[in-house]
């Protein structure tokens, strides 16, 4: 795309942003045909969004809330990444391996992670074990199956080449497998990453003693739409941040592909 | 040897029929042997067995089928919404460059709240009976439907819309004529994706929101220290989402097909 193609992109989706902005302005303050009730306006937003941050909201801060949430999601994902490339890499590379599991893959697999939430609840109770279960179990699948597929694409000359060389197998794991899946295995991470995220929220709305969910929770209960608002708001930031974020790494990780 | 060639259909399923053998007597073993509490994990014949019972007997103030019926009808009406919705407006959005630099910045803001993170919201605006799990249902299955066919729209081969426009052809029409049927397995693949994610959303919803309903049936099999209401829930949900996803990719594959589109 050409220097004046984004720039134009860039003033238009500044110029809808802020018609926004002033739509959402007119439409609840200034006519008040949205009631204050069922959307909050802009000034509310902001008190409600100063008021999470300091005193704070649902029994904590902003950011106790947000550190909740965040290490959470990072600890779950990280683990169930750790144990779904794992197995990922295991499946792509040994015929055995996949057989053997994909049946018990294929019996799980339909069942959504958040489905998961009232037994995570049941077995754990409402604190972070619970929401750690159901990261790892939405986190788990993306993984796994982008791995398994990265490697199944791996070109066969690349193996005879290694094999040929007499590459020992843990030096062919580290310097020929996991590199030329990696692409894949990073479509795997940004998935993962996203369903972690979708479940967290969801578990902590369905249950828990503290997280950006429970915001959300307390304000639907209060019936206090500036909070929600605000909560949706942090929602969405986190998720972007995360996002790009991964983009970041994986732009490091992957730099040997555009070198 | 590094690479493990490929095994025989007859070793595959010999595998296979190991692999599942082996989780369920694990399973059976963990629970008859006591490691892990009975009221915690039912055996799996249990399972089913509630599954059956639930059938015909009543649970949070319904049978099994009928919470199903009940969590399907809210499901294909936010889906069908998603669709209606989605799909249009993405080869609108696809045709027209103006439409595509106005609404892409704010369906690129929305992307990353989560649909359940609308739940608030939806049964403020809606109420939690049927109009607020239809509208998350409908958050969570618009973005595929959306994408898909604005990105069909826009890989339609250039020479199909300079051949269509030499011959005066309008706006409408070459939307509806010339974009629909040439964006139509992107669609589909589309379609397929938001089933999944509306039917992930819904169960989510029901959870949190509504009176009836499979998520409803688990909330309170759960509160009830039913561990088993809850596992026979999890097993509907997962049987009626395999149906669907078995349902639309027999429909992606024949559209496919049909227009000679390789995939």
């Amino acid at each position: 795309m050409g220097f004046y193609l984004r720039m134009r992109r860039a003033m238009v989706a500044l110029s809808t942003l802020s018609a926004l902005v002033v739509a959402w302005f007119v439409l609840t303050t200034v006519t008040g045909l949205i009631s204050s009730g069922r959307f909050p306006d802009p000034f509310a937003t902001w008190a409600a969004m100063r008021q999470l941050v300091s005193p704070g909201y649902a029994g904590s801060t902003l950011v106790v809330h947000v550190v909740h949430s965040l290490t959470l999601v990072l600890g779950g994902f990280m683990l169930a990444s750790t144990l779904g490339v794992s197995l990922g890499l295991l499946m792509g590379w040994s015929r055995k391996a996949e057989a053997f599991i994909n049946p018990i893959f294929l019996l799980l697999r339909p069942i959504p992670p958040l489905a998961w939430i009232p037994l995570a609840i049941l077995w754990l109770g409402l604190g972070d074990a619970a929401k750690i279960m159901v990261i790892v179990i939405a986190a788990f699948v993306p993984n796994v199956i982008n791995t398994s597929t990265g490697v199944r694409t791996i070109e066969k000359t690349v193996f005879e080449a290694s094999q040929m060389l007499g590459t020992p197998r843990w030096r062919f794991v580290g310097e020929v497998l996991i590199p030329a899946s990696l692409p894949a295995i990073f479509t795997g991470l940004r998935l993962s990453l996203q369903a972690a995220w979708t479940t967290l929220v969801a578990a902590e709305l369905v249950g828990a003693l503290a997280g950006i969910g429970l915001v959300l929770n307390v304000a639907q209960q209060d019936i206090y739409p500036a909070m929600i608002l605000s909560a949706m708001f942090v929602v969405g930031v986190l998720g972007w941040l995360m996002t790009l974020l991964l983009g970041f790494v994986e732009r490091r990780a992957l730099a040997w592909r555009t070198a | 040897m590094i690479m493990e060639h490929r095994i025989s259909l007859r070793e595959t399923l010999a595998y296979g029929a190991i692999g599942l053998a082996v989780f369920f007597t694990v399973w059976s073993a963990l629970v008859l042997s006591g490691v892990v509490p009975h009221t915690f994990l039912p055996l799996p014949t249990e399972i089913i067995g509630r599954f059956i019972t639930l059938l015909t007997h009543t649970f949070a103030g319904a049978t099994l089928p009928q919470h199903l019926l009940a969590s399907l009808g809210r499901y294909l009406e936010g889906f069908l919404l998603a669709a209606a919705v989605g799909v249009p407006l993405g080869l609108l959005m696809g045709w027209f460059r103006w439409l595509d630099d106005i609404l892409s910045p704010i369906f690129d803001g929305l992307r990353f709240i989560a649909p359940i993170a609308w739940v608030p919201f939806a049964a403020l605006w809606f109420g939690t009976g049927f109009g607020g799990p239809i509208m998350i249902i409908f958050a969570g299955a618009f973005p595929p439907c959306l994408i898909n066919a604005h990105r069909g729209a826009r890989f339609v081969s250039p020479s199909l819309i300079e051949a269509a426009s030499m011959l005066g052809t309008g706006h409408l029409r070459m939307i509806y004529e010339v974009l629909l049927p040439a964006s139509l397995p992107s669609i589909v693949a589309g379609l397929r994706v938001s089933a999944g994610l509306g039917w992930q959303s819904l169960v989510g919803a029901e959870l949190i929101v509504a009176a009836n309903g499979i998520g409803y049936m688990m909330v309170q099999g759960q509160a009830n220290v039913q561990t088993s209401t809850v596992m026979a829930g999890m097993m509907s949900i997962g049987l009626v989402g395999f149906g669907m996803d078995r349902l639309l990719r027999l429909a992606e594959l024949t559209i496919g097909r049909r227009l000679g589109q390789p995939t």
